[in-house]
């Protein structure tokens, strides 16, 4: 059953844009046509803890938390949670770390959340134009070409890999 | 939100959605995670949503509008329940004229909760319906038939969602027509409505009648479905846990309860007769495997290791396989912390140099508990940094006694610190007390709400203010002080270090804005000043245009 969701989660620290990328994700699956869900603990999170989003996606999707050690996918946007997340990853699954794109390049570096996106969109199947228009629709729009170059700087640096 | 008909939706916004769609007048509650989002977005999609100081009042507010003839909406995290419980245990009694429907926000696992109770329960003590929805377009859905339930049977019903309900976002297809309501109207209804003991052994035979009712009508309603799979494995489920077990089985057979109270019996012992092995998952407590066992059939319920914290697909699976083996630690996250340049490290600071026991309460200066400053001793539910303080103070001896304090927030205080501050002056501990209100100007924990306080309304338009000094001293509290809680002044030491040594009562008033709303604060002070003086801010414009 699980080879046909694709799990995805994203974790970093409160305030740095996780619960913001999972929605953009979660949006661009919907717009794709899939069953999407979308989960995610607030709440004391607000107050720089650690925090973690889930986004699953597929023909139909059940509960909508991303059992341990079944992500497909794990986003991290800040280095000290990649140790206490990797457990959530399935063998074989793919760590996408704050390494993944040059930050030097980034027109923010608030835009790191979007940057990551970028880099997983690229082993996605939801098409560029989709993922633009998540972009978009989730942000105000005097950040969106800000947030566009970030995520295309992301998405050509995984396309090679 | 997204495209046309396809929401994707958390379960609070289902439930706002919903409540809008059916024409609900008024949304009261109090924020508390994870509920709040409920009311503000039914106000941002232009409901009359309204934050009350309490849950007691805002179920008082909701009763009131439902025996005017109106469907209203009250909702609330599962310890608000336990505030509101007087009001809604003889609500049950008193009945509605129009529709009232009770979320009750359960957060097992407490992710952000002092207790996981499971407030299942409340519907069996109060004897009032409840739907319990297990992903967003069931939380739309549900609100909805609630919402029919109670105007068919004229009488509250308990919406109860659990965190991962509430939190996670799901597809929601809203409903295409909703019968609208009625236009509000008093008709009078002395007996029905006014419980003097008469009228309420009457309303009590009256209630259960309902049950009755109700329970015939929930064996054949479509609120609970059957999945025939194989018949090797029966699983009975209810709320999220039903998502996890049809992920970790997809072959068995299900029957998926979303009316859980009163329970269709009937229709419980149909699936567990068909059935080989029959198991309850329910995440909390074993509400659903202890009344089905009582009714005489012997399903499998899950092991006691299991009701602690939420269920998820590992939990799930090795509930199946009966697997009692620890289970894995997850390994620590950061934990949350007082923001770097929060006013109330200030606080903590004196707290803890002055090794003062502190009653503290809920909200983020319970973070005071932590690492550095380890300065609270107690914090038990809304309000009781008060008395648990006043009862440290009368027993304690002397020495320990003055080192008392009490340490409480802003929109807490308003919550139900009132009444305590009343108990201090009525009943003053030897040595006096003293108590500090954190005014930081907002609900901060819980995402920043307004309250009485603040002076503005859940819409962040203006309100009558409560000014909390003037309070503390229209209750008798002579010693009252106000000051801002600075970095390196050594002020509010030198403050507190008296009002511990006057032997009087004390109220220490710590007012600054969380710096998290400073930016709004502002924005929202000038909407206020052009809402105040039009006729000024023209002038000025004018002069600036000059």
């Amino acid at each position: 059953m699980s080879h046909q969701v694709t799990n995805v989660v994203v974790a970093g620290l409160g305030g740095q844009g996780v619960l913001k990328g999972t929605d953009i994700l979660a949006d661009a699956a919907l717009r794709a046509g899939f069953d999407v869900k979308k989960s995610e603990i607030k709440g004391m999170s607000q107050r720089g803890g650690s925090v973690t989003g889930d986004v699953r996606f597929g023909a139909r999707v059940f509960s909508p938390m991303v059992p341990q050690a079944e992500a497909d996918f794990l986003l991290v946007l800040e280095p000290t949670q990649i140790d206490p997340n990797r457990y959530l990853l399935r063998p074989g699954g793919v760590l996408i770390t704050p390494d993944a794109v040059n930050a030097d390049l980034l027109p923010h570096k608030r835009t790191l959340n979007v940057a990551l996106l970028g880099a997983l969109s690229a082993r996605l199947p939801m098409s560029e134009e989709l993922w633009l228009t998540a972009l978009r629709a989730g942000f105000d729009e005097s950040f969106f070409e800000g947030n566009r170059k970030a995520f295309l700087i992301g998405r050509s640096s995984l396309s090679g890999a | 939100m997204n495209e046309l008909n396809r929401l994707l939706l958390s379960g609070d916004e289902a439930i706002a959605l919903a409540a809008r769609h059916a024409g609900v007048a008024l949304g009261v509650g109090y924020p508390g995670t994870p509920s709040t989002e409920i009311l503000e977005v039914f106000s941002e999609q232009g409901g009359h949503a309204q934050w009350s100081p309490n849950e007691k009042v805002a179920l008082e507010v909701a009763i009131g509008a439902a025996f005017g003839g109106a469907r209203a909406l009250a909702t609330m995290k599962h310890v608000g329940l336990n505030v509101a419980s007087d009001p809604l245990f003889t609500a049950a009694y008193t009945g509605v004229s129009g529709a009232l429907v009770i979320v009750s926000a359960d957060d097992p696992g407490m992710a952000s909760s002092q207790n996981e109770q499971d407030n299942r329960r409340y519907a069996v003590a109060a004897g009032i319906p409840m739907l319990e929805p297990s992903d967003s377009q069931e939380a739309y859905d549900f609100t909805l038939a609630a919402i029919e339930i109670s105007e068919r049977w004229r009488i509250p019903v308990l919406l109860r969602a659990t965190t991962r309900v509430c939190h996670s976002y799901t597809v929601v297809h809203p409903a295409p027509a909703i019968v609208a309501p009625k236009p509000a109207n008093f008709e009078r209804d002395i007996k029905s409505r006014v419980m003097i003991p008469a009228y309420a052994r009457v309303a009590h035979r009256k209630l259960r009648q309902k049950l009755a009712e109700m329970q015939e009508w929930n064996e054949s309603c479509s609120l609970n479905q059957v999945v025939r799979g194989s018949p090797v494995l029966g699983i009975i489920a209810s709320g999220i846990s039903f998502m996890h077990a049809r992920e970790v089985a997809p072959d068995a057979s299900f029957l998926k309860l979303g009316f859980t109270h009163p329970l269709p019996m009937k229709k419980i012992q149909e699936f567990f007769n068909s059935v080989q092995r029959c198991l309850v998952l329910e995440e909390g407590d074993p509400y659903l495997v202890e009344a089905i066992r009582a009714a005489g059939f012997r399903v499998e319920g899950k092991a006691d290791m299991y009701r602690f914290g939420e269920l998820d697909v590992p939990r799930v699976r090795r509930i199946l396989d009966y697997d009692l083996t620890p289970e894995p630690a997850k390994p620590p996250g950061r934990p949350p912390q007082l923001c770097d340049a929060c006013q109330y490290r200030v606080v903590f600071e004196a707290l803890r140099k002055k090794d003062c026991i502190v009653a503290g309460d809920i909200g983020c200066y319970t973070l005071g508990v932590l690492q550095p400053f380890e300065a609270i001793d107690s914090c038990v539910c809304m309000g009781a940094s008060l008395g648990v303080g006043l009862g440290l103070r009368h027993v304690l001896p002397a020495e320990q006694a003055r080192r008392v304090v009490s340490v409480i927030g802003d929109s807490t205080f308003v919550h139900s610190g009132i009444s305590g501050l009343v108990e201090m002056v009525y009943n003053p501990p030897p040595n006096g007390h003293v108590l500090i209100i954190l005014d930081n100007a907002t609900t901060a924990m819980t995402g920043h709400q307004e309250h009485p306080g603040t002076g503005r309304k859940l819409n962040h338009e203006p309100a009558n203010r409560l000014v909390l000094e003037d309070l503390a001293r229209a209750v008798g509290v002579r010693r009252v002080h106000v000051i801002e809680p600075r970095a390196g002044s050594g002020e509010f030491d030198r403050l507190l270090t008296e009002c511990l040594a006057s032997n009087e009562l004390a109220v220490i008033i710590a007012r600054r804005p969380c710096i998290l709303i400073a930016k709004q604060l502002k924005q929202y002070e000038q909407q206020r000043c052009e809402c105040d003086a039009p006729q000024a801010v023209a002038a000025v414009a004018a002069a600036v245009a000059g």
